[in-house]
């Protein structure tokens, strides 16, 4: 019922979507997530869009969690 | 810039392997942490991640099943509903083996009434306005993440004016649960990882009422390796630093204050009302019902749907592991009289059974059976 997979916007009309989950195709409803686009990877529950993933924040995780594995000189 | 690939970079090896070693650091002594959500019970076997995991760290399964903290009694009236004269079922396909105190959906399908498995609420919607003439009825089982899919596919009704189309809501919400499980006897939790899609729709305002009442270690989590991990080891920290924090470790996904869009419309379709629990008996203002203005959507208004309330299986203890009170290493039925293909109890029928995760990994995690 939960699918934890981010899933990309493919097609959008009207308060409907098409959204790609690794290659599987499905019709969603965009009716609780207004402000979404074609390209934004989304999660998706029991056939509706929940929340549209933050690109700079998941960015800025990874970027915290690669530095703590390899801490960069500082910079003078 | 490239595009980001969310699920490999959230796997990647090395840094879960760096967040592995943070977490044998730190966890000195016995830590009990719990796992509220089901889609999280599943993500840590999948990955592997309870294997991976130092021997100080107790991981506990909580009531984050929707299917497995039904009460017996709510699954009872969901057949006594498909029982009914030109009545049309239609259910996520979880429920559909769910045994009640007599029958499950399955058998009663069997038996020759209407059940049919939906993917999404609006899939429901969509049946009523071919099956005129018959009443379908959609079965609202699931938490905040669920309820406003199931508010929105009401007020889609709503606007086509569709006479029959109801849901029988038995939908519950997180935070009450949270209070109760605290004060439960015999559960002793330091931590919890916190559900990720429940806080993508509340956000982590949420809890942060219950926070401030409990002061106890939470971090809300996603569910990719690196974001269990995250979380494991934000929680670990906190327990061990005595410096209990509300943190929010998926913030790609959750807010302060979560979709509001979908808030909205799962205030305005449904209210608080006490609700049952199985294994953790009535919490206060922990479910939702359909609100007066939406009543001819309800159910449990249309319908007269009494049931008698019988006793639970015999020797299941499905409340004692939605509790963490025990795992179910301790229940003499796992494994033997109870699979996934012959349950007992509704934690080894769902995909997000405490009981069926167990079963499916119990190879690599060396459980018997
Ligand atoms: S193994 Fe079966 S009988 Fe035992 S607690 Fe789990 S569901 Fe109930």
């Amino acid at each position: 019922m939960c699918l934890a997979v981010p899933s990309r916007i493919i097609a959008i009309d009207g308060q409907n979507a098409t959204i790609d989950t690794n290659g599987v195709k499905r019709r969603i409803s965009l009716m609780l997530l207004a402000d979404t686009g074609i390209g934004d990877y989304v999660i998706v529950h029991a056939g509706f869009a929940i929340s549209r993933l933050d690109e700079a924040s998941a960015r800025e995780t990874l970027a915290l969690l690669a530095q703590a594995i390899n801490p960069m000189p500082q910079e003078p | 810039m490239m595009v980001l690939d969310y699920a490999c970079a959230f796997q990647d090896a090395g840094i879960a392997g760096h967040l592995v070693h943070r977490i044998a650091q730190a966890a000195n002594n016995p830590i009990r942490i719990m796992e509220v959500c089901g889609t999280h019970t599943m993500a840590l076997f999948r990955h592997g991640i309870r294997s991976l995991l130092p021997r100080t760290i107790t991981m506990l399964s909580g009531p984050g099943c929707p299917v497995c903290v039904t009460e017996q009694t709510d699954i009872d009236r969901c057949i006594a509903l498909a029982r009914q004269k030109d009545v049309v079922v239609a259910t996520f396909g979880d429920l559909m083996r769910v045994p009640g105190s007599t029958a499950s959906l399955q058998m009663a399908k069997a038996a020759g009434a209407d059940v049919r498995v939906v993917y999404s609420a609006m899939d429901a919607v969509n049946l009523a306005r071919r099956q005129t003439g018959r009443i379908v009825a959609f079965l609202g089982i699931g938490f905040e993440t669920t309820a406003p899919t199931v508010g929105g596919a009401i007020l889609a009704a709503e606007q086509l004016d569709l006479p029959n189309f109801c849901v029988l809501s038995a939908h519950k919400t997180v935070p009450p649960a949270l209070e109760t499980l605290m004060a439960y006897p015999g559960t002793t939790i330091d931590g919890f990882l916190l559900p990720g899609h429940v806080s993508i729709i509340s956000g982590v305002r949420a809890y942060r009422r219950w926070f401030g009442r409990c002061q106890i270690p939470s971090v809300v989590a996603g569910f990719e390796p690196i974001d269990l991990l995250q979380g494991i080891l934000a929680l670990v920290r906190q327990i061990q630093a005595d410096a209990p924090a509300l943190e929010n470790a998926y913030g790609r996904a959750v807010t302060e204050n979560g979709n509001t869009a979908a808030q909205e419309v799962l205030a305005r379709v449904f209210e608080p009302v006490d609700a049952r629990w199985r294994g953790m008996g009535t919490i206060a203002n922990s479910g939702l019902a359909i609100r007066s203005a939406y009543a001819r959507f309800d159910a449990a208004r249309r319908f007269d749907l009494a049931v008698t309330p019988l006793p639970p299986t015999k020797g299941c203890i499905c409340g004692d592991i939605l509790t963490g009170v025990k795992t179910p290493r301790h229940c003499p039925l796992f494994g033997s009289t109870c699979t996934p293909a012959t349950p007992v109890g509704p934690c080894m029928v769902s995909s997000e059974g405490t009981c069926a995760a167990y079963y499916s990994y119990h190879e690599q995690e060396g459980i018997r059976p």
